[in-house]
């Protein structure tokens, strides 16, 4: 069994890199291939991932991960304020600082377990965001966000007499240059900003797979099952929930790092709790505790929410023109409340279904579908079989 | 000393919602075991029910009154509302202006059937699974509740105003011997206030002195050992979740004045009527009230100049700091039972 | 100096004297069974040297080193492992998985971050469990999930888990509570077996006579908090004090 699984893993490592790298490509006819969305796509997938390391593996829900996205925005923007516009410090510094921030708010919050965990790091985040808005503004500049200047001092960098902004690079190669081919009709977009996204998603996922496979990994879910049994193990379960929690936290201030790389700016919005809400729903769809369903459920998201916020009456009405009159004003009528601005509404219905019948998420959903579609097999070989015998 | 008390006054009104939310949250969580993050939707609906019922009185026929004329002397379009028709102009504009108290009467059915919905079609499946699931799905509920208010009645706050009657403010400082205009306070606040100390009266006498509330009580205690008796509790429980939205909603319907609905208030109140919960000590009613009271009352004081200027930002969070403080030395609340959801 | 020593534990409850001055001594390589009616503070007593309660006044030693005040995992790292009523075990887990914990707790103590190294290459680890699990007879189960195991086989897991982890001392809170009399005689035989295997010493709670007859070499008898008589078993059968205990003092 575990040799299969290593041989497993490596495919699914191969898999997913191809798939994630093949992204501009796959996407484009989904109408999904154009940078914007396909870093939403990265940076959430890698938020998601974080996010299941804890809530996935030792069952811990916080309602609290999106301060952690926020401040790792915050550090990133300030690097490139103060520093430099490459990226690479930028993306350590918002790692460190959100470590930090995670390892304060986990010590305390860890303290309690279940529903009061909830309450502590929600009550955390909602402190961070408020923070944020009001006596903070030094820091964050309130409302309106942090945003690059001009007049900012970029020690680092050469003087900039151009008169734009500068935009965030990789050692000279910039984050919003994308080279477009069109092939059949079809316009490929690649951006230098996706591809490295994409690279820290592969990188966080082959780290998150390692360290589900690991011994530490392994720790973790015996918390989920049975905290008495591992305490009267000899194994104390605080350090092992903290680091989840640290980790986690990291994975989510590289997010938010990434979001300041593909575009330099910070908001406090960005830890509003319904923020984490989000990466819950985000987990919970794709299917916590497994590799690969909090990337899907991230994408899943982030597509459908493209998808639909797009839609308006008048493409319903296109859509429904071949039903009589009367008919198609009701069901674009009806319609009209699950597009467009309705998409929270669709969210908050899939949400609940997935909640109440798919407890795993789409993973689940998917396994059911091939086994009772290799149940249906196996029968079909019986009874094809039985009357030859 | 007048600021001491003009600050405890403020913090009544918000502490009040406070406290009925908290109650309701600790009511269906003591009873039935459930987290319940659709509660604060509960609220807004509640809310949105004095703004259903502002929108039906003042729906109007559209009828050519001949002995008006606009400018050019022609017959002038007016708008009459139906009740002004049936009820006669004056019964009419008193009733539209008597809307939010008039609310209480159309919201009670509706709250009713809402929790009892809500507690059969989808609660009810819940009991057995794991509080994190029961977080989940209440939360999703929440999203779906809050989206569907926002597409009927749209992102914006709706102004609800309170009859002409009690749009004034009452000097209290005169009333406690202090010079003029030094304690106003709106009376609108203080009719909420009031209100909501009914309602809290009479959910306690209730469940004190009615055999009904005295099942309810054994329940809460020990669920199992009550079953037991061969008494339905579930049944009764139902009822409970009704009640707790009925109470939600009410203090929704009386705080449409002091705050125009919008369709995230649920949201915004339930985080802190969560933390409310949890100070007061899961499952412990007189818990609620009293920490629902204390969190609005401090709230009030923090947001003081005096106390900003020392440490600024401390409104903002100062009911945060209070619940972790709470949760870390004193995990049960101030008044909540052992044992209680500790895993 | 005993292996385990209790001295002068007292335990109170309000008004009720749960423990009243108990003294008790467990040598090295015995299996000691603590019997006594409902009620008569075998469970406070367990309760006092795994650290979910702490006496009023006395001291609990093992191996020269006091248990008051230690965590759970702290006295597990001491050498005292514990099987419970009801089986505690990693039920979302595999068999071997199972077992394969308490033998990482075992050689990296209380916490360590070995986040990046495979599970699979702990060939050590994974050998040590396999043998243990062949030992209880379980070998054939390795990677049935832990949930889906029969009662016995979840009893049976848990020993196992409990063993490889070479404890000094095992506790077993009755071991055989709530259980048929055939699951009840496996488990007696399983315990019999496994100490002709390894002799680790064992503290047994338990009020069925058979189970405690069968195994115990020497038994403390506790009525009221106190202890009445401790002695080996032929002279505990029998005993006058032991009689009134169960049978109820009142004349």
């Amino acid at each position: 069994m575990f040799d299969l699984g290593k041989v497993n893993d490596r495919y699914l490592m191969i898999f997913f890199s191809i798939m994630v790298l093949a992204g501009p490509i796959i996407l484009a006819p989904f109408g999904a291939g154009y940078p914007d969305l396909l870093q939403r796509f990265a940076i959430f997938g890698l938020f998601a991932i974080g996010f299941n390391i804890l809530f996935g593996l030792t069952g811990y829900l916080s309602f609290g991960h999106a301060a952690f996205l926020g401040v790792g925005s915050y550090a990133a923007v300030w690097v490139f304020k103060l520093l430099t516009m490459n990226v690479i410090p930028a993306l350590l510094l918002a790692v460190t600082v959100s470590g930090l921030f995670a390892l304060a708010i986990g010590y305390v919050s860890l303290r309690r377990s279940g529903i009061y965990f909830s309450i502590l790091t929600l009550a955390f985040a909602q402190m961070s965001y408020n923070l944020a808005y009001s006596v903070l503004t030094p820091i964050t500049n309130g409302e309106t966000g942090l945003q690059l200047t001009l007049e900012d001092p970029r020690i680092l960098d050469a003087a900039n007499d151009t008169g734009s902004l500068p935009s965030t690079n990789l050692f000279g190669l910039t984050m919003n240059s994308t080279a477009k081919f069109e092939i059949l009709g079809m316009t490929f977009q690649f951006n230098v900003g996706f591809y490295f996204c994409a690279l820290i998603l592969i990188l966080g996922f082959y780290l998150a797979l390692r360290i589900f496979r690991s011994p530490f990994g392994l720790m973790l879910r015996a918390v989920k099952t049975n905290q008495t049994r591992m305490n009267y193990t000899g194994l104390n379960t605080r350090p092992y929930t903290l680091a989840a929690f640290v980790i986690s936290g990291m994975y989510a201030g590289v997010a938010g790092g990434l979001m300041a790389i593909t575009d330099p700016l910070a908001g406090a919005e960005r830890m509003q709790w319904t923020a984490s809400g989000e990466v819950v729903l985000m987990t919970i769809l794709g299917g916590a505790g497994t590799l690969i369903g909090p990337v899907l459920g991230a994408g899943f998201i982030k597509y459908f929410e493209n998808i639909f916020s797009k839609i308006n009456d008048n493409v319903l009405h296109g859509w429904f023109a071949f039903l009589p009159d009367g008919l198609e004003d009701v069901v674009v009528g009806v319609l009209h409340f699950f597009v467009g601005k309705g998409w929270h509404l669709t969210l908050g219905i899939v949400f609940m279904l997935v909640v109440i019948f798919l407890p795993g998420g789409l993973i689940e959903g998917a396994n059911r579908i091939i086994r009772r579609v290799l149940a249906r097999k196996d029968k079909s070989n019986t009874t094809v079989s039985a009357p030859a015998e | 000393m007048d600021a001491i008390l003009l600050q405890i006054l403020n913090g009544l009104d918000k502490g009040s919602a406070y406290a009925l939310i908290a109650l309701g949250l600790t009511l269906i969580f003591g009873t039935l075991g459930v987290v319940n993050f659709a509660h604060g939707a509960v609220f807004m609906i509640g809310a949105f029910c004095a703004v259903t019922l502002q929108k039906l009185l003042k729906s109007y026929v559209v009828i050519v009154d001949p002995t008006k004329t606009d400018f050019l002397g022609n017959p002038l379009k007016v708008k009459v509302p139906y009740v002004e028709m049936w009820f006669g102009e004056a019964a009419g504009q008193a009733i539209i202006n008597w809307t939010v108290p008039l609310a209480i009467l159309f919201a009670i059915p509706i709250m009713l059937i809402v929790g009892y919905v809500m507690e059969r079609g989808l609660i009810k499946h819940f009991y057995k699974r794991p509080h994190a699931d029961q977080i989940l799905v209440t939360f999703g509920l929440a999203i779906v509740l809050q989206e569907i208010i926002k597409a009927f009645y749209g992102a914006n706050p709706i102004p609800t105003p309170a009859p002409d009657a009690f749009s004034g403010s009452f000097d209290f400082g005169v009333l406690l011997g202090f010079a003029e205009n030094t304690i106003i306070y709106p009376l609108w606040r203080l009719i909420y206030f009031l209100f909501s100390a009914l309602i809290i009266g009479m959910v306690f006498s209730f469940l004190q002195f009615t055999t009904f509330g005295m099942v309810v009580r054994a329940g809460m205690a020990d669920r199992e050992t009550v079953g037991l008796l061969g008494i339905n509790i579930d049944r009764r429980f139902t009822l409970m979740f009704g009640i707790a939205a009925a109470v939600a909603g009410l203090a929704g319907v009386m705080y449409t004045p002091i705050n125009p609905p919008n369709y995230h208030m649920g949201m915004d109140f339930l985080v802190l009527s969560f933390v409310v919960v949890v100070v007061g000590g899961m499952g412990s009613l007189p818990g609620a009230v009293l920490a629902g009271f204390l969190l609005g009352i401090l709230e009030s004081f923090a947001s003081m100049n005096e106390v900003k200027t020392i440490l600024p930002g401390i409104d903002q969070i100062i009911i945060y700091l209070v619940a972790i403080a709470v949760l870390l030395t004193r995990p049960r609340g101030l008044m909540g039972r052992a044992g209680m959801m500790e895993d | 100096m005993s292996f385990l020593e209790i001295k002068g534990v007292n335990k109170r409850f309000g008004g009720l004297q749960a423990l009243d001055d108990v003294n008790l001594n467990v040598e090295e390589g015995t299996i000691h069974a603590i019997i006594g009616p409902n009620g008569a503070g075998k469970s406070t007593l367990l309760n006092c040297f795994i650290g979910k309660l702490m006496p009023d006044s006395g001291t609990v030693t093992f191996d020269g080193q006091s248990l008051l005040g230690l965590k759970p995992w702290q006295i597990n790292q001491a050498g005292v492992s514990r099987v419970f009523q009801t089986p505690e075990i990693f039920s979302d887990l595999s068999v071997l998985e199972n077992v394969m914990i308490p033998c990482f707790a075992r050689r990296d103590g209380m916490f360590r971050l070995n986040a990046v190294t495979p599970t699979e290459t702990e060939t050590d680890i994974r050998e040590k469990a396999e043998q243990m699990l062949i030992d209880v007879r379980m070998e054939d189960k390795l990677h049935m999930q832990a949930s889906s195991l029969s009662r016995g086989d979840k009893r049976r897991l848990e020993m196992a888990m409990c063993l490889s982890q070479d404890p000094k001392l095992l506790l077993l809170d009755e071991p055989t509570a709530g259980m048929a009399r055939a699951d009840t005689n496996n488990t007696i035989d399983l315990l019999a077996e496994l100490q002709s295997k390894r002799q680790i010493t064992k503290v047994i709670i338990e009020h069925d006579m058979h189970v405690v007859f069968s195994l115990a070499q020497r038994i403390s008898v506790l009525a009221q908090g106190h202890v009445i008589v401790e002695d080996e078993p032929a002279n505990i059968k029998g005993h006058p004090k032991v009689k009134e205990a169960y049978l109820g003092g009142a004349h």
